[in-house]
């Protein structure tokens, strides 16, 4: 008998047992009417091959295992970082089930956010009546201060209009008139989930300094020498935010983060479910305006808000998710230029400890290749990051990076000799990925959990950075920006390194003679 | 504080009635219908169910899309099925369901693989139709092996007019009558994720069924022949039941669809019986098999030893003395490892109460399990079930609990809130929310990256689970001790 009570089995060692397996080989022998075993083996190695990757890279309509999500999955993001505010998404429910799914299984943290439930009957009569009702219920039952609306693809192909929509919900007293209701159109068949956080920040950002849809007189900008900070969609936002925030602290700038949501995504257990913790409040948003400049740490990740705020009077510093050395010298330097203030030693003393570790290691990383894929600024950042330690970024593979991104890595390659032989692929997927991993295989891959099937088919060790990350726990919680969060990253690469050089040397009496005690 | 049967209802009424106080008047008029207690001897709970929700609300339901591709036809696992439509869908749906398979994950199998159209603007303005097509040359070329391919629609398909049944027949016959199958499970459609299933069901029905040569995969059939319906082999849930059917003489022929390939798909018609686990996801297509190919189906339940042994009778009452015989063997193979686990968990879990809300069967099904463990469940709900479904809830529940059909987060939080459960079996949206407040928490849908939970092995497994989550240590730490 397999079970056994004193010591259970579960999914993980039950079916290795002989009932199991002899269960395993009957199905398949007599009931699924599968590929012989050696057909499967053969096209399991033409699926390595050359020939098969033109094949797979030649496909222009199929896309499989990409490497982002959808706009609306962006603007739940973005409206989670703001105070007492509710995400309302306008169109079918099921995708309201799937971000919040989606951002629990990430950040192990409830995220709540509604849907305007739309079926059938909304599809041909537009969805209005949803609204009216659903502002109504969710300012009941949730007490929200702001509700951010955005939309499902299914509002947006049949072209539901959310500026007259809220109007009417108000005229029709859902919600008292002054009552904040930002709002974006998300379309889910443009861009990409980073496209949804710039679409969803810039409809809060502008609501507030633009007259709340001609409803107030828009705010005049009045300079303070104040910074405001953008993070962009971030897998890490509750490790990096505060990071940020001590920066900020150590070199005395006033600031206001655009977008927090690293207490919203990082409430305690303590008897008490909080539905709204922290965030950006409302007069912060409104006070943004006057800052001296906003740094925005994902360019990519919010272009159409960097213009508006551009347009708005104030200096924009786009970064492309600076970390390491070199990006996180160039966040306090640029900090420092606009704000004048010096960096202060206990900076440079973190810097120092960080070179002070890469000196340490970076032989262990010297020359490694490294494949990497994930949204368009981490890429740029941990290319970066990555030939500055002497590594080779092989392969910096993005689903939603274009052609202007991909011309920012190539320059990031060609400014190094670790860059050379690097190659960028903009629009591409894992599948794509997969691929390239047979063809001109790399020592490391650097990706998000789905990265994992990579690493199962290919034999690549995996590191765990980006978005999503279902699999590992609480990896969000520490930040990856600044130098502490380099030293951080650091710390994985040179671990997963270790870990597989002992897994390689510790055949007994064949290999371990490199199975050293001191590496 | 245990709470006599009459406090008990009047405490749910009075909770109830609490809950409806939040609502504006035309919404708590609506949800009232949803809301109540169940009462001894009545033929269903007394709610309403399978209608819209509301809007704004946080109902805790997903779309047909989810139904379809997310339940019935995902596990398909020798098939290529592709979420025709925008990127999301398939990326928040991708390998989450932890439908187990055995199989070369791209080569002849594709389950915990992600296709999509991922559709951009110019598809919805000019249709999808022509990438559909180049799609279906795309897999076949880099996927030669797949058995059949299904094109799961997303909700602008059906918005934008396009018409891919006429794409699935075009390229079927240019494939060689390749199995291609339209799935029109839009996630507007219907208020749930039942119709998907439905619409699923209907799909294999019209796709498969009526097209199978029946040349096709061969194999002599045998008067002991069954196909296991509406099981998704979540964390291992169909080959942990199919083990008890083989011994107790049984043969299973398919696998509906957890660990399922399409030619199990096409035989099942020469099942002498279908067993039906989740009826609601699949209770259409097991009705359709009945009037055209005459096979019976029996609904079961292999959630705890109770519902099992009263299960194996069921099912063996179907055949003939050998299978009887075959079912008490196998009760009694399982006996000591029953009573063991039960000897081993009971003390530990005797008089804990919980509250369910999930999909499916288990808002029912599991009660069985709970009580082997000496546990109560006081308040249970759908999240997508019909009436039948609670009129076959009255066979689970006790008087007096406490039923809620497509709960809100805010009543869900609510009701939890004053009836403090021991544990509280839900989905991963209401885990954190309760966990949060200090109330141990079990995910009801993913087995909590558990399982298996069915058959007889599956229920070790579940006592400990339920004994982990409610005796951890941390729930003794949720309060700093300087706080009174």
């Amino acid at each position: 008998m397999p079970q056994n009570a004193e010591d259970i089995l579960d999914h993980a060692t039950l079916f290795r047992q002989p009932e199991y397996v002899e269960l395993f080989e009957n199905k398949k022998k007599n009931f699924e009417f599968g590929v012989p075993a050696d057909r499967v083996q053969q096209i399991v190695q033409w699926t390595k091959s050359v020939e098969y990757k033109e094949k797979n890279f030649a496909r222009d309509s199929l896309t499989i295992n990409p490497a982002k999500a959808c706009q609306p999955l962006g603007a739940v993001f973005a409206a989670n970082g703001f105070a007492k505010t509710l995400s309302f998404v306008h169109g079918s429910q099921g995708c309201v089930a799937y971000y919040r799914s989606h951002f629990s299984r990430h950040f192990k943290e409830p995220t709540s956010c509604v849907s305007s439930s739309m079926t059938e009957d909304a599809a041909v009569f537009g969805g209005l009546n949803n609204m009216v009702d659903g502002l109504a219920n969710t300012l009941n039952l949730y007490k929200p201060e702001m509700i951010a609306v955005s939309t499902t693809c299914m509002a947006e192909v049949i072209g539901d209009d959310l500026n007259a929509f809220i109007k009417t919900a108000k005229e029709k007293g859902s919600l008292p008139a002054e009552f904040d209701v930002p709002f974006a159109h998300t379309p889910a068949f443009v861009g990409s989930h980073i496209t949804g956080y710039d679409n969803a920040l810039l409809g809060i950002i502008r609501h507030f300094w633009d007259g709340k849809a001609d409803t107030v007189p828009k705010l005049e900008r009045v300079p303070n020498e104040s910074i405001n900070f953008i993070g962009g969609f971030d897998g890490f936002v509750v490790g990096n935010i505060p990071e940020v925030r001590r920066i900020f602290k150590l070199m005395g700038v006033e600031h206001t983060f655009l977008c927090d949501p690293s207490d919203n995504w990082n409430t305690p257990t303590d008897g008490e479910f909080r539905m709204y913790d922290g965030g950006t409040t409302k007069k912060q948003v409104e006070e943004a305006l006057n800052a001296k400049a906003t740094f925005v740490f994902q360019e990519f990740s919010a272009l159409k808000t960097s213009k508006f705020i551009g347009e708005h009077g104030q200096e924009v510093v786009a970064l492309n998710h600076p970390m390491g050395v070199t990006g996180t010298d160039k966040f306090l330097m640029e900090l420092a230029r606009i704000t004048g203030k010096p960096i202060p030693p206990e900076l440079e003393r973190e810097r120092g400890r960080l070179v002070d570790a890469i000196a340490d290691s970076q032989a262990h990383l010297h020359g490694k290749k490294y494949a990497l894929y994930g949204d368009p600024d981490l890429m740029l950042g941990l290319t970066q990051f990555l030939l500055e330690l002497g590594a080779e970024p092989v392969h910096v593979l993005s689903t939603n990076g274009d052609n202007d991104w991909a011309a920012k890595v190539q320059a990031l390659f060609d400014a190094s000799p670790f860059g050379k032989g690097c190659k960028v692929y903009p629009k591409r997927d894992l599948w794509h990925m997969r691929s390239l991993l047979f063809t001109e295989p790399v020592d490391f891959l650097i990706g998000n959990t789905y990265g994992k099937y990579l690493e199962r088919d290919t034999g690549t060790p995996l590191i765990r950075l980006g978005f999503p990350i279902f699999d590992r726990h609480h990896y969000h919680r520490t930040p990856i920006w600044g130098y502490e969060g380099a030293m951080r990253v650091l710390v994985m690469l040179l671990d997963e390194y270790f870990e597989a050089l002992d897994a390689k040397t510790n055949d007994i009496a064949k290999t371990d003679y490199s199975f050293d005690i001191i590496r | 504080m245990s709470l006599t049967l009459e406090e008990s209802k009047a405490r749910n009424k009075q909770l109830i009635d609490e809950v409806l106080k939040a609502y504006p008047e035309k919404t708590a008029k609506r949800r009232a219908k949803h809301l109540n207690t169940f009462e001894e001897g009545k033929s269903d709970c007394n709610v309403k169910s399978n209608i819209k929700s509301i809007p704004g609300v946080m109902t805790i339901r997903g779309c047909a899309y989810a139904g379809s591709k997310g339940v019935v036809w995902g596990p398909i696992k020798d098939m290529i099925h592709i979420s025709h439509g925008p990127v999301g869908c398939g990326q928040y749906s991708w390998a989450s369901r932890r439908n187990y398979y055995i199989g070369t994950t791209g080569v002849d199998s594709f389950g915990t693989m992600q296709f999509t159209s991922d559709f951009q603007e110019k598809d919805i303005v000019f249709g999808g139709d022509k990438k559909l097509d180049k799609i279906i040359d795309e897999i076949q070329e880099l996927f030669p092996l797949n058995k059949g391919i299904s094109i799961q629609s997303e909700c602008p398909i059906g918005l934008i007019g396009d018409d891919i049944e006429a794409v699935s027949k075009r390229k079927s016959k240019q494939l060689n009558n390749h199995t291609i199958i339209p799935v029109r499970c839009e996630g507007f459609r219907g208020v749930s994720q039942s119709l998907g299933h439905h619409i699923a069901n209907d799909a294999i029905r019209d796709w498969v069924f009526d097209k199978v040569d029946p040349e096709k995969n061969k194999f002599e059939s045998s008067p002991y022949d069954v196909a296991i319906i509406g099981d998704y082999n979540i964390g291992g849930d169909a080959w942990s039941s199919r083990i008890l059917l083989e011994e107790m003489g049984l043969r299973v022929i398919a696998q509906w669809s957890g660990d399922g390939t399409l030619a199990e798909l096409e035989n099942t018609p020469k099942a002498k019986l279908n067993v039906l686990h989740c009826y609601r996801s699949m209770n259409y297509i097991s009705r359709h098999m009945e009037e055209k190919y005459g096979v019976p189906w029996v609904e079961y339940n292999f959630f705890g030893p109770s519902k099992i042994e009263a299960s194996l009778r069921e099912i063996a009452g179907h055949f003939d003395d050998k299978i009887k015989e075959g079912a008490e063997r196998v009760i009694a193979k399982y006996k000591a490892l029953t009573e063991a686990v039960i000897a081993k968990y009971r003390p530990r879990l005797e008089g804990k109460t919980v509250m369910l809300f999930v999909g499916g069967l288990r808002p029912r099904h599991v009660i069985g399990a709970y009580e082997d463990l000496g546990m109560n469940v006081v308040g249970t709900g759908y999240e997508f079930g019909h009436n039948d479904d609670y009129q076959r809830t009255t066979h689970y529940v006790k008087d007096g609990t406490l039923i809620y059909d497509d709960v809100t987060g805010f009543e869900f939080e609510k009701f939890v809130e004053k009836v403090q459960p021991d544990l509280v079996g839900s989905g991963i949206k209401e885990k954190y929310v309760f966990q949060k407040m200090g109330v141990p928490f079990r995910q009801m849908h993913s087995w909590d990256y558990s399982g298996p939970y069915h058959g007889y092995d599956g229920f070790g497994i579940f006592a400990r689970d339920m004994d982990m989550a409610i005796n951890s240590p941390v729930w003794s730490l949720t309060r700093a001790p300087w706080k009174k």
